[in-house]
């Protein structure tokens, strides 16, 4: 690109280098902060000093977390989930794929499993009539409603789909020749190509699960039962309900918890997704393109 | 093998996924009929008392309805519009930045709040505007005095719509970034030469260039119109913010699962429902008919 810098053009580049580090601290904030609270002084964090820098250093807050075993269990549940629930997702998105891939002359019911499906992602039965159900099937409190509860990742189901549809067909052409069945060549074609995408959803379906809050606050009944996320949502957050608060009630109960103690719980809730973000950056913008690719 | 061998198996890779869906999404659905019915767990679905539209009139007729309707849509479309404004102005500015180390540096921290849940978000934001948060620290440095941020009604929804965006902005501009990548920069430099600054250059063949991108996401978004975010509003409301912040999906949770109205709840989620999945269909027949493209 060739650019006459100009007087204006070279204090535009400036400002933009300036805004945009802005916004970049603006962004890396949450993290800072929490981890910023998490190590303060007690007494100085629970004044709410510490607003750029920790004020004191403490692990206090952390070693005291490590004899929380509500905490760990939620942590426990959640690892659990998480695993579970993307190794299962993952296994029946690419099994939905495979067939929804192949040409209406190739998969004579395509089209009816397709709108199915389509229909499903698009309409629900709304809260009630799901929590009602899962009721009905004696789930609640039970960790696999947690990972099926969220129903069929169909979107998912459509990102592989349509990248299986752009794998080469003369591959698979010689590998049927060859005799081999539909299943070997998804195992042994179809799934070793898309290991890209597949690594993309895969992280996209345990960020979901790692954050997840709501289902593990309704169908859970019990706090040892908790997802680490509604454990930190019932503990930390805690909105009060009471239909007659006052604002002045209001104050007094944001000014009880222990902001250092809490600070911690939730920068160790954030960790997990710190440490598969660098994988995740790299994968997520292809995922996000893919989704947009036509046949 | 012959090809109905074939098509057996593909019926067979359908089976799991297909129980799944049928157990999960399918059989909620016939729940619906509560919606119609004065329903009682105690006698079921089947013996409960059939009132036809009886609850959706009632709905109508609460005093909250109108405010929750309206909470929702200011809500929800003024994320829709800065979600849509931001990120491209954002991506606009990047574009600009000549590095491409700082381009990569700056990328890394926009996407980060993404990744994060509400839960999390919503302790930083009461850490940044609670009683004794960030802002007040600074207003009493400057000797003022503390106000409570997040129960007062009227910078409620702001505050929504405001943290939405600090949280979702970077993520959002992936799709505009994408679309930049692909414009021709030979273009650039034959306006170069016919003396075009950089000003008139992204107003004459940056923003012609990714229109198309811009129009299409937010036609797209047009199925958001009564999604307002449970998530955030949840984990940042309180009852005395009710009348600005209270939400369809936060008033349908209260009424059915803390109320246990659950007939008035199935029909206030039913309307919802039906209402987002006609405004889906729209966008998407729209999208396919003026950009020609298709999700599936």
């Amino acid at each position: 690109m060739i650019r006459n810098k100009t007087l204006g053009s070279r204090v535009f580049d400036i400002g933009n280098i300036i805004l945009l580090g802005i916004l970049v601290i603006f962004c890396f904030y949450p993290i800072w902060y929490t981890l910023c609270v998490s190590i303060s002084n007690k007494a100085a964090a629970n004044a709410g000093l510490v607003t750029f820098y920790p004020i004191g250093f403490s692990i206090e807050p952390y070693k005291e977390i490590l004899g929380d075993k509500l905490f760990l269990n939620s942590f426990w549940i959640s690892t659990q989930r998480t695993v579970i629930g993307t190794i299962f997702s993952l296994l029946i998105t690419v099994l939905m794929a495979y067939p929804l891939s192949r040409s209406n002359r190739e998969f004579k019911a395509r089209n009816i499993f397709m709108w199915i499906l389509v229909f499903c992602m698009l309409f629900n039965g709304g809260l009630i009539p799901w929590y009602l159900t899962i009721q009905r099937y004696h789930l609640i409190n039970n960790i696999w409603a947690l990972i099926l509860g969220g129903g069929v990742p169909v979107f998912n189901v459509i990102l592989v789909m349509n990248f299986f549809r752009n794998v080469p067909r003369d591959i698979e052409e010689a590998a049927a020749i060859d005799g081999a069945g539909p299943w070997r060549i998804l195992f042994q074609i179809f799934i070793p190509v898309s290991i890209p995408v597949l690594a993309t959803i895969a992280l996209f379906i345990s960020v979901y699960h790692w954050n997840e809050f709501f289902n593990g606050l309704v169908l859970m009944n019990t706090a040892d039962k908790y997802p680490l996320t509604t454990y930190i949502q019932q503990l930390v957050v805690n909105i009060p309900t009471g239909s007659n608060l006052t604002p002045d009630q209001y104050k007094k109960l944001s000014l009880l918890s222990n902001r250092t103690l809490n600070a911690a719980k939730v920068f160790i809730a954030m960790l997990p997704m710190l440490i598969v973000y660098p994988f995740l950056q790299k994968y997520f913008v292809t995922g996000i393109m893919i989704g947009s690719v036509k046949e | 093998m012959n090809k109905n061998g074939i098509q057996k198996h593909y019926y067979l890779m359908l089976v799991p996924g297909m129980i799944w869906i049928i157990m999960f999404s399918i059989v909620p659905m016939f729940g619906i009929v509560m919606a119609f019915e004065n329903f009682n767990p105690g006698l079921g679905m089947f013996h409960s008392q059939w009132v036809g539209l009886e609850n959706f009139k009632y709905l109508f007729q609460l005093n909250d309805s109108k405010s929750v309707l309206i909470n929702t849509l200011i809500i929800a479309v003024g994320k829709m519009v800065l979600n849509l404004l931001v990120p491209l102005v954002f991506a606009l500015l990047l574009n600009e930045i000549i590095s491409i180390r700082y381009k990569k540096f700056v990328q890394t921290f926009v996407y980060l709040p993404h990744f994060l849940s509400w839960v999390i978000m919503a302790t930083i934001v009461l850490g940044i505007f609670g009683y004794s948060g960030v802002i007040n620290t600074f207003i009493q440095m400057f000797g003022g005095h503390p106000r409570l941020f997040m129960a007062e009604p009227g910078i409620f929804r702001q505050l929504i719509i405001g943290t939405d965006v600090w949280k979702e902005f970077g993520y959002n501009a992936v799709i505009f970034l994408a679309a930049l990548t692909t414009i021709n920069p030979s273009l650039y430099e034959a306006a170069g030469i016919d003396g075009a600054g950089r000003w008139k250059s992204t107003l004459h063949i940056t923003l012609p260039a990714i229109a198309t991108t811009v129009v299409l996401l937010g036609v797209l978004s047009l199925g958001n119109v009564l999604n307002a975010g449970f998530d955030q509003v949840y984990n940042l409301y309180n009852p005395i913010v009710y009348s600005t912040g209270d939400i369809l999906d936060t008033w349908v949770y209260r009424l059915g699962l803390q109320n246990l109205q659950y007939s008035l709840a199935t029909a206030a989620g039913l309307l919802k429902s039906v209402v987002s999945f006609v405004l889906i269909v729209i966008s998407y027949s729209l999208s396919y008919k003026f950009a020609d493209y298709t999700v599936f």
